[in-house]
């Protein structure tokens, strides 16, 4: 793994570095921002250097990088084995922190098509926690990052921006930074909140009530803020501060990542499987069901929540009109596509599908027809998603991978 | 003082009178049937006092804590597990965690820990997984521990359902056809099991069964039961020979 990740790297060091004069020598016009996906389509003329400069800046240092140093790299990883999990773990991300912030270096595009996705993550992820792990539909996760978004901006632009909605600024800015994540925080709460209206009501029964229910509560989320002049109803809100930059997305995407991990794989959180393969041998078996379902929501829509307060300080403008239905399918695309059950599955779903949807964007009106053949093709073929009821084990993904290693 | 004491429980379906008068009461420690035709009421009496259906009318008791109309999941954790008559498994879960899934009220570390893995629950974990690997150990099912259930065969499932049962730590453990669809040889087996969890952890036992060969084997009391009523009550000798139950069970004799 620290192979690959090395390999990586240093492919994205080239890139910055030589990546310029490389794509002169192949007459491209400039970098390709994509892995060349755009231009190709765009230019079919241009697929030639393409191909070579992707085969010279990625494929080529990655493999032969990985493969060479994986002796150095398996000992290295031998050696923080012995450390607590979390030394290993901060490396390792360490890596792919940088590798992102070097790829994402070159564009603007690149960066913000980075938070997208990462943000992807976290809303498919929190929606698996519902859909797959407990086996309910939920439809309301975009009505949850709505309410996350609005009530995230909100916070930061009444206290630290000057708005014609609210007027000036009423904490210094220095203080924003620092605050973000409360204001984040404050973001999911409200989203839970809207969650339990939800969940007292349609969590007395199984089945499609949940789905029903949740549609609705999309629906009147999304006329309630239009129609709420204060927040700027359909035009929209607008002028929150950046604070969304990349390692801050970064660091709450991980964050969200371990902590669902942790929580599915806990006993407490296995209880959902348990609701949801047989619910009366659960409650038989001591496992308070209703309190899990309820909580099991809460803390799906807390992370909608946070991922839409990082969405709105992203884009530093949100309105009603983006969490619609069209959000939704996305959204559920993603956790269909990558796999039900499975904190991979939502990583892959979610990658996959926001880097497709960039990279087949010159294709335009065709692109929402491949998007959904594929993912009829998965629905054919893997029913349950490319990588469903696959556990996230962060051990075996650091560990190292020579045998002889292990045993050391 | 009995353990378990059941008072004049009756149970309606609509119109229908499926339980009528109820009575049991079982002492610490022993095992006791209840058998009956098809439809004459036994499993509805097991979802009644384990608080999936709430009786209409009656008491129950478990060890003088009146527990008529709890939660199915408090009743449980008071002490009294059960298994089911065709297998309530969940199938996308391992045999190890359906055992720790049972010991799931008395986990302690709370949301807190089972978000950010705190030493706590890696404590607590580890404590539950060493006692399921005990539990499937009895029931001999332990070599398969990290396999889904659905994969296995189907004595073994019942195996592990009684290991999960058992995880409850339960003062009273009701078993709803135990040996319903076993061969002969999977039928001694469980008989087995059956014995020696009744030895080794001192439990009162209430089961339903359809083969009187092993309710007269393994019981010291049976009920018997028909139309939601019981018609007769006694050891072994006495039911086997009781007219009442005969014709329940073959019909009534016509002399021609």
């Amino acid at each position: 793994m620290l192979g690959w990740l090395l390999g990586a790297l240093i492919a994205v060091v080239l890139e910055h570095y030589l990546g310029d004069a490389l794509a002169d020598i192949v007459r491209l016009p400039k970098i390709p921002v994509l892995f060349g996906f755009v231009i190709m389509l765009k230019k079919p003329l241009l697929i030639p250097s393409v191909l070579i400069f992707v085969l010279l800046i990625y494929a080529l240092p990655i493999g032969a990088v990985a493969r060479l140093s994986a002796p150095v790299a398996n000992r290295l990883v031998a050696w923080l084995f012995k450390f607590p999990t979390i030394i290993s773990v901060g490396v390792h991300l360490g890596f792919l922190y940088a590798i992102l912030h070097l790829w994402s270096d070159i564009s603007a595009y690149r960066v913000l098509t980075l938070k997208l996705t990462m943000i992807a993550i976290m809303v498919t992820l929190s929606l698996n926690v519902v859909n797959g792990y407990m086996g309910e539909f939920s439809c309301s996760h975009p009505a949850f990052m709505a309410l996350g978004a609005y009530a995230a901006s909100v916070f930061t632009v009444l206290l630290f921006a000057k708005d014609k909605l609210f007027g000036p600024a009423l904490l210094p800015a220095a203080l924003g930074p620092y605050l973000f994540p409360i204001a984040l925080i404050v973001g999911g709460l409200v989203a839970a909140v809207g969650a339990l209206a939800i969940a007292i009501p349609s969590f007395r029964t199984r089945g499609d009530y949940l789905a029903i229910i949740s549609l609705a509560f999309m629906f009147i989320v999304k006329s309630m803020i239009e129609n709420l002049e204060i927040v700027g109803g359909p035009r929209g809100l607008s002028s929150q501060p950046n604070y969304a930059n990349l390692p801050t997305v970064f660091l709450w995407t991980v964050a969200c990542v371990w902590i669902i991990n942790n929580f599915v794989r806990s006993t407490l959180g296995k209880a959902l499987n348990a609701v949801r393969d047989d619910e009366m041998a659960a409650n038989a078996m001591t496992v308070n069901t209703k309190k899990t379902k309820i909580v099991a929501f809460l803390f799906s829509a807390f992370w909608a929540g946070v991922a839409g307060g990082l969405f709105a300080h992203v884009l530093r403008y949100v309105n009603p009109g983006t969490f619609g239905l069209q959000k939704l399918a996305e959204v559920l695309a993603m956790v269909y596509f990558g796999g039900l059950n499975s904190v991979y599955g939502s990583i892959v779903g979610a990658v996959s599908l926001s880097m497709l949807g960039e990279a087949l964007r010159p294709l335009e009106i065709f692109k929402w027809i491949i998007i959904p053949l594929l993912l009829i093709l998965v629905m054919i073929y893997r029913p349950t998603g490319l990588v469903a009821f696959k556990e996230f084990d962060v051990k075996k993904l650091i560990k190292p991978k020579n045998k002889q290693e292990k045993e050391v | 003082m009995s353990l378990l004491r059941v008072d004049k429980m009756s149970h309606d379906f609509g119109g229908l009178r499926a339980v009528n008068n109820f009575d049991l009461s079982v002492e610490p420690g022993q095992i006791r049937g209840l058998i009956g035709p098809n439809g004459a009421g036994k499993t509805t009496i097991f979802n009644l006092i384990t608080g999936i259906y709430k009786p209409t009318e009656g008491d129950i008791y478990l060890e003088s804590k009146r527990i008529t109309g709890l939660e199915p999941h408090r009743i449980a954790h008071m002490g009294i597990a059960r298994t089911f008559q065709n297998l309530q498994l969940w199938r996308h879960m391992t045999v190890l965690e359906h055992v720790k899934m049972a010991c799931y009220s008395k986990i302690t570390y709370g949301l807190i820990g089972a978000f950010f893995g705190t030493p706590k629950r890696q404590r607590e974990e580890a404590k539950i997984e060493a006692k399921s690997h005990d539990l499937l150990k009895i029931v001999g099912v332990d070599h398969i521990a990290d396999q889904v259930v659905i994969n296995l065969p189907y004595g073994d499932q019942r195996r592990v359902e009684m290991a999960r049962a058992l995880a409850i730590e339960p003062k009273i453990l009701f078993l709803d056809e135990p040996t319903a669809g076993m061969n002969p040889e999977e039928l001694i087996q469980m008989m087995e099991i059956i014995r020696h969890v009744h030895r080794k952890l001192g439990l009162a036992i209430f089961l339903i069964e359809h083969r009187l060969k092993m309710v007269m084997e393994l019981c010291t009391m049976i009920q018997t039961l028909d139309f939601g009523r019981v018609i007769a009550e006694g050891t072994p000798e006495e039911i086997q020979n009781d007219p009442k139950v005969i014709d329940a069970y073959l019909g009534k004799e016509v002399v021609l």
